[in-house]
């Protein structure tokens, strides 16, 4: 039996494996792969992420470039062995560069049979199937609805896959047997087991797991003791039966030099906010409101009061905000985070915010919508919402997260915009992203930029102090309590220009509208040029994305160029205001086509805005685009 | 930002230093020029610094009033009053924060926010202008008009059961709840003290008169002929007695309050106000028009209840000191770091 990595999967096939596949050799009786793919999938209950995350820790120590999607249900333990209760977790791993958790995986790691049916879809053709044999009984076949008296791991319709069974329930009582422990807490390790396993397969060591169940159960030694020894029996069963497995191995990537860390989407953003408010000498204000899939920017945030990180959990979202303008009024660094529907609840404070000209970021860690829609899977359909959805004219700034590791840096510039430009700012991430994991080479803290608030002092002598005075930012000075002599009032009603009094003047109206989406506009002095992320600076086709899915479009077009396509892209993360060159970039193309996970928004602000004939390429199923679909599609518009 | 915060002496300031530029656009007769003028006079006898002094409205006839007082202050949006006020005092404890609301803007579009701001027992001041009318709007029953009252929107009168908003602030847990009415300026400004040395959340419901769509409302509190057998004066420690010439009392029977003559009983047997007891609080809150109250009793105002419990931005902000105590100051390298790094060459 010989093991070829990804030969089959359909985007790398033909002179592109070739390119990026190398030295695919076989070791001492282990395959070397230049990359892999796996996917985790049980029940919601199965600890499929927390071993999906120990993987993906490990393998991003040891060095790979990693990319992770955890796919999980809304529902938080759905009736055990169904098709509603599968959580999955898939990551890639490369000896390479990797933008995308893969579109098919090489190797599916299946509890139940709920999990194998919901995702054998997901295999590629010769994979390898690693199946819980006790998840394969009778009641939850039934239950994974597989017809009666049919078992998958039995009947020859897994032929074009390698299956691999292992029953890990009956090994893990075997390993446990004596501990003491009851057959709820054995069962519990049954994720350790596989992940150990697993780890055997990859050549990956478990020590970092082992730190971490460590840390995790430190007040239950008998916890400690019996996951750390299923790990370990996963790991020996490995070695024990490796006359029937073939192991891979997957070098460290070639990526930039530095010292690297893993991070995942939210927690990068928690950590952008801190930085913020440390370069810019401010104290931290989060009100928030839980919902899925923004609560752990709250939950980071929360454990990091040393940094003088206040995290306020408000009564609702309304309060989330307000309170958050609060701060700011009081002159912290205020932020509130959501997800769609809080944002919705959110949206009369946002107005509020743009007429007092405070400084305040807003992220809406975006998911499947409208209501209710898909709370755990991923969406880029509120990015309409961001920056049009509010009652009169009420611009502001919208910057995007293209990446997990990119959260940071994206935050750190809502921050630096908010403050600097007097303004709120709408950061948007999703739940791809935010959940998502990637290694991340993080900046010192020396490194960066510092942050200027833009603070009122006393006015010198008779003069009075004009509270919407401006500088050449159109920016207005933050006055805060407490400072003698600048006692003033602001509010939601139309201000006159420079006092701040209440007008209800006709042209003083029509000028201040203008003047707050002129402010808005001169941001982009202060932003970056659009540049283009990969090919050339002419050509056939432009691939113009936002947001999360810059890893798909950048694996389509690295493969796309290298098969001789006229294509090239450009990644937004300044969607207001637009960067200044950005029209004369999408001018330079015959075609420009905006992948996005939504109805085509994006690609109506550019028709809107540049009368271009951009073409919209849409994707609504809570998922992620794959590489491959986004090929398809530039193959299409370069010949077309 | 601290640098910008020196410490200053407090320096005296007058009513008049409270004034601002700008003209005061209530309708002439409303009760709230009366409110505004005791807390023009009440501010400066505080101690306060003025720079220091932050008033935070909704939306309503009484949230203009920050625009007329020169401090510092926000003219929010309707009913996020409370909130606001909860964001900065919680990240700004030594700034004394004054919320203006009204029965609509705290009891319905801001109900939320107003229990969860009793509950958490910020120290901060709420002025409710209780006017049972949206003014603003011009004629609306509002959550606490008594129930078939005729308004634009309920020609055929309001099927609504009013809100008791002193009972809805008890039920929250309040720790400070009072009573007073725009027309009796030595009451309001008596109120309006208690109110500010009160550490904790204090909410004095302020009686209005919107002479222009529910004009006359509290009347018999007022009017020369009724005051007396109407209303109920509540002092810590002295009986409740009202009436001509104090000839009325309250006696208590198990949980059961009883209008008496004082003559019927002597001065021992009277209900002595406790603002510390809960229970009794909870049952003057109830000396209200509702339909279950079989006897009538006078309105009380003053100081229902007082209650001496910790302030939600103390212990969030102990949260921070203990948390540097614990961990030591936070060094963003770490943070940036995490745990697990690696290094590629």
């Amino acid at each position: 039996m010989h093991t070829v990595i990804n030969t089959k999967s359909p985007y790398l096939c033909g002179n592109f494996l070739q390119a990026r596949l190398f030295n695919n050799a076989m070791e001492n009786n282990t395959l070397v792969a230049a990359e892999a793919t796996i996917l985790f999938a049980g029940d919601s209950g199965d600890g499929i992420q927390l071993t999906g995350d120990q993987f993906t820790t490990t393998t991003a120590l040891f060095g790979n470039d990693v990319s992770t999607f955890p796919n999980f249900p809304a529902e938080i333990r759905a009736p055990q062995g169904t098709l509603a209760g599968v959580s999955g977790f898939q990551l890639k791993f490369g000896s390479y560069e990797v933008f995308t958790p893969g579109d098919l995986c090489d190797m599916l790691v299946v509890m139940n049979a709920a999990a194998l049916k919901a995702n054998l879809k997901q295999l590629r053709e010769g994979g390898m199937i690693i199946a819980n044999t006790d998840g394969f009984d009778a009641k939850n076949l039934r239950l994974a609805k597989y017809p009666d008296g049919a078992n998958p791991l039995e009947d020859g319709t897994l032929d074009a896959f390698k299956v691999y069974k292992l029953d890990v329930t009956k090994m893990v009582k075997t390993t446990l047997e004596g501990s003491g422990l009851g057959t709820k807490d054995i069962e519990r390790t049954k994720n350790m087991f596989v992940l150990g396993f697993i780890f055997w397969v990859y050549n990956r060591q478990p020590d970092i797991t082992i730190r971490f169940i460590e840390q995790k159960f430190a007040k239950r030694p008998e916890i400690v003791e019996a996951n750390i020894k299923t790990l370990k029996a996963g790991y020996h069963f490995g070695e024990t039966s490796e006359t029937f497995m073939q192991r891979v191995q997957v070098n460290p990537a070639k990526i930039e030099s530095g010292i690297y860390r893993n991070i995942n989407g939210n927690p990068a953003t928690a950590i952008g906010l801190i930085a913020a408010a440390k370069k810019s000498g401010l104290p931290l204000f989060l009100g928030s409101y839980p919902i899925t899939p923004a609560s752990d920017i709250l939950h980071e945030l929360s454990r990091h009061k040393n940094f003088g990180v206040r995290t306020f959990q408000a009564e609702d979202e309304i309060a989330a905000i307000t309170s958050a303008i609060g701060a700011s009024f009081g002159g912290s660094l205020a932020v509130t985070t959501s997800s769609g529907p809080g944002i919705a609840l959110k949206t009369e404070a946002i107005g509020l915010a743009i007429m007092l000209e405070l400084p305040l970021v807003i992220i809406n860690v975006q998911r499947g919508g409208p209501s209710t829609g898909l709370p755990t899977k991923t969406e880029q359909a509120d990015l309409l919402q961001a920056v049009y959805g509010r009652n009169g004219e009420a611009p502001l700034p919208v910057i995007a997260a293209q990446s997990p590791a990119d959260c940071f840096n994206a935050v750190f510039e809502a921050c630096r915009i908010a403050i600097e430009h007097s303004t709120p700012v709408f950061f948007l991430s999703d739940g791809f992203v935010a959940n998502g994991a990637e290694p991340w080479r993080y900046p010192a803290a020396a490194d960066l930029p510092e942050i200027k608030p833009n603070f009122a002092t006393k006015p010198e002598g008779d003069e009075k102090f004009l509270p919407y005075k401006r500088d050449e930012k159109l920016a207005r000075k933050w006055a805060i309590p407490g400072v003698k002599g600048l006692e003033h009032r602001i509010g939601g009603l139309e201000k006159e220009h420079e006092t701040g009094n209440i007008s209800y003047d006709p042209d003083n109206h029509e000028f201040m509208v203008k003047l707050r989406a002129e402010k808005v506009e001169r941001v982009a002095d202060f932003i970056p040029l659009q540049t283009i992320d990969n090919g050339p600076e002419k050509g056939r086709v432009l691939v113009l994305g936002w947001g999360s899915t810059y890893g798909s479009i950048k694996t389509a077009v690295n493969r796309a160029i290298k098969e001789g396509l006229s294509v090239a892209h450009a990644h937004v993360r300044y969607m207001v205001p637009f960067p200044k060159n950005l029209e004369s970039i999408l001018r330079n193309y015959d075609t420009v086509i905006v992948p996005e996970m939504n109805n085509g928004q994006l690609v109506k602000i550019i028709r809107d805005r540049f009368l271009i004939d951009a073409k919209g390429i849409s994707k609504i199923k809570g998922m992620p685009f794959t590489a491959d679909e986004i090929y398809t599609q530039i193959k299409h518009y370069c010949q077309s | 930002m601290s640098s910008l915060l020196t410490e200053l002496p407090a320096e005296a300031f007058t009513s008049k230093d409270l004034v601002t530029d700008q003209d005061v656009r209530w309708c002439p007769g409303c009760g709230d020029y009366s409110i505004l003028k005791q807390v023009q006079t009440v501010l400066p006898e505080l101690g306060l610094k003025r720079e220091e002094i932050v008033f935070i409205s909704g939306i309503g006839c009484s949230s203009r009033f920050p625009y007329y007082m020169e401090t510092y202050g926000m003219h929010s949006i309707h009913g996020r009053a409370t909130a606001i006020a909860s964001g900065l005092k919680a990240t700004r404890p030594e700034l004394s924060v004054w919320i203006i609301t009204g029965d609509g803007d705290a009891l319905s579009i801001g109900g939320n926010h107003f229990i969860h701001l009793l509950r958490r027992n910020f120290n901060v001041n709420v002025l409710l202008f209780n006017n049972e009318i949206y003014g603003l709007t011009k004629g609306q029953y509002s959550p606490t008009s008594e129930a078939g009252k005729i308004t634009k929107s309920t020609p055929m009168g309001s099927v609504d059961h009013p809100f008791n908003p002193l009972a809805l602030a008890l039920g929250a847990d309040g720790t400070f709840v009072a009573r007073t009415m725009d027309r009796d300026p030595i009451h309001l400004r008596t109120i309006l003290k208690r109110a500010n040395e009160h550490k904790g959340t204090s909410l004095v419901e302020i009686y209005q008169n919107c002479n222009v769509f529910n004009d006359g409302a509290f009347e018999v509190y007022t009017d020369k002929k009724t005051k007396a057998d109407e209303t109920l004066f509540l002092e810590h420690g002295k009986p409740l007695v009202f009436g001509n010439e104090n000839n009325k009392g309250i006696v208590i029977e198990g949980f059961t309050p009883r209008v008496v003559s004082i003559n019927e009983v002597s001065a021992n047997d009277l209900w002595i106000h406790d603002e510390h007891d809960r229970v009794k609080s909870d049952i003057l809150s109830r000396f209200f028009d509702e339909v279950s109250n079989v006897a009538h009793f006078p309105r009380p105002f003053g100081v229902f209840y007082s209650e001496d419990r910790f302030c939600y931005e103390d212990a969030f902000n102990a949260q921070i000191e203990e948390s540097i105590r614990l961990k030591g100051e936070g060094n963003l390298d770490k943070l940036l770091s995490g745990n697990n790094t690696w290094k590629v060459d």
